[in-house]
């Protein structure tokens, strides 16, 4: 008679366990089930473009965050888990529209964006900042100079500077816009090359 | 704290392991499921520096446990009323149904050490922590698990 080893047994009660397939489609029921109930705080994907691949996350109030390649997705996840809530889970909930109007962004085929954002990741100056970010038309651009004064205080020319640096959903609130009054573009989440590359592309588009 | 995503992708499969274990193949993913929605609601009062694996391995156990109950307690098909089933039983799975039977009627104490030790590869001082016992009375329950599962081998060859 053969005595089984542990290992045997644990097989033995595990058989099948853990194949790949098995556990993508439950996660991605998880993902559903979750935001049924109300425990999804944050859904992303990621989304490839012409400025790299880009993290895109929603919460059910709406986009709170978009982040360049050259971020670290894995840390800008981390960050949302501190400030927004460690409820986090991959599905395409609220983001598959977004992916979708990126591409046409991208395309030339779209000049606004129809989605929700949620910014709450901005709070104060920064946020008013933002705020008035949206209005900033496809193809044009403003100085810092001109966003500060639009946002309530028109000596808090750095401050601007720094909300846009640091606005949470570049490309669809279009920091890429603000510029300086020398022409050169100041400091992108994205980097200088994209900011550069959007610029062009909407000047072209627009022509 | 980390995404709940990253919790996923790390102990999915040691998850499933536990809840295949206990039940089989047919209900394994309603545990699986029901095991990572109640970890998501009580993830954000999760204390740091908590034992993520050891925590979640102890919810597997316990859903997959109320799922025996439920079991258990619905109605047996009017087909064979002869076969009523009472207690902890594992339903009609083909092959190794038994031996998931087995562990699941261990001792409380015996079956959470088999499932720490051997479908979760806790350290027996992590499962002393877990069980409120010994790092030498967690090595003793996981041991008398094992021996009682490997018994039920030695009665079907007899």
């Amino acid at each position: 008679m053969n005595v089984p080893t542990d290992r045997q047994i644990v097989d033995d009660l595990t058989a099948g366990a853990g194949t790949v397939t098995d556990l993508a489609g439950l996660q991605a029921r998880l993902a559903e089930r979750a935001a049924a109930g109300g425990l999804l705080d944050v859904a992303y994907r990621t989304t490839d473009s012409p400025a790299g691949r880009l993290l895109l996350a929603a919460t059910p109030v709406g986009l709170v965050r978009v982040a360049f390649e050259l971020e670290d997705h894995d840390a800008v996840l981390e960050e949302l888990a501190g400030a927004v809530s460690p409820r986090i889970l991959r599905s395409p909930r609220g983001v598959d529209d977004v992916a979708r109007q990126l591409d046409e962004y991208f395309a030339g085929r779209r000049k606004v964006f129809e989605l929700a954002v949620d910014l709450q990741l901005a709070r104060g100056f920064r946020r008013a900042v933002l705020e008035h970010l949206c209005n900033i038309p496809y193809g044009t651009t403003e100085s810092y100079t001109t966003v500060a004064a639009a946002a309530g205080n028109p000596r808090a020319v750095r401050a601007a500077g720094s909300a846009c640096a640091t606005n949470p959903i570049p490309l669809v609130v279009p920091c890429h816009r603000v510029v300086r009054r020398d022409g050169t573009y100041g400091r992108y989440r994205g980097g200088p090359a994209v900011k550069h590359a959007l610029l062009t592309m909407e000047a072209g588009a627009g022509a | 704290m980390q995404p709940f995503e990253a919790v996923v992708e790390e102990q999915g499969a040691m998850v499933m392991r536990i809840c295949r274990a206990l039940l089989g193949p047919a209900e394994a993913d309603d545990a699986w499921s029901e095991t990572f929605l109640a970890a998501l609601r009580g993830y954000p009062d999760l204390r740091p520096g908590s034992h993520v694996t050891g925590w979640l391995a102890t919810i597997a156990h316990h859903k997959a446990i109320d799922l025996l109950r439920a079991r258990a307690r619905r109605p047996q098909p009017a087909a064979d009323p002869g076969e009523h089933r009472s207690g902890i039983t594992a339903g009609p799975e083909p092959a190794d149904t038994e031996l998931h039977g087995a562990l699941a009627q261990l001792p409380d104490k015996a079956r959470l050490a088999v499932v720490y030790r051997y479908l979760a590869d806790l350290s027996y001082a992590d499962i002393g922590a877990l069980l409120e016992c010994s790092e030498a009375a967690a090595r003793r329950n996981a041991s008398d698990g094992i021996a009682h599962l490997r018994r039920f081998y030695e009665e079907k060859e007899s």
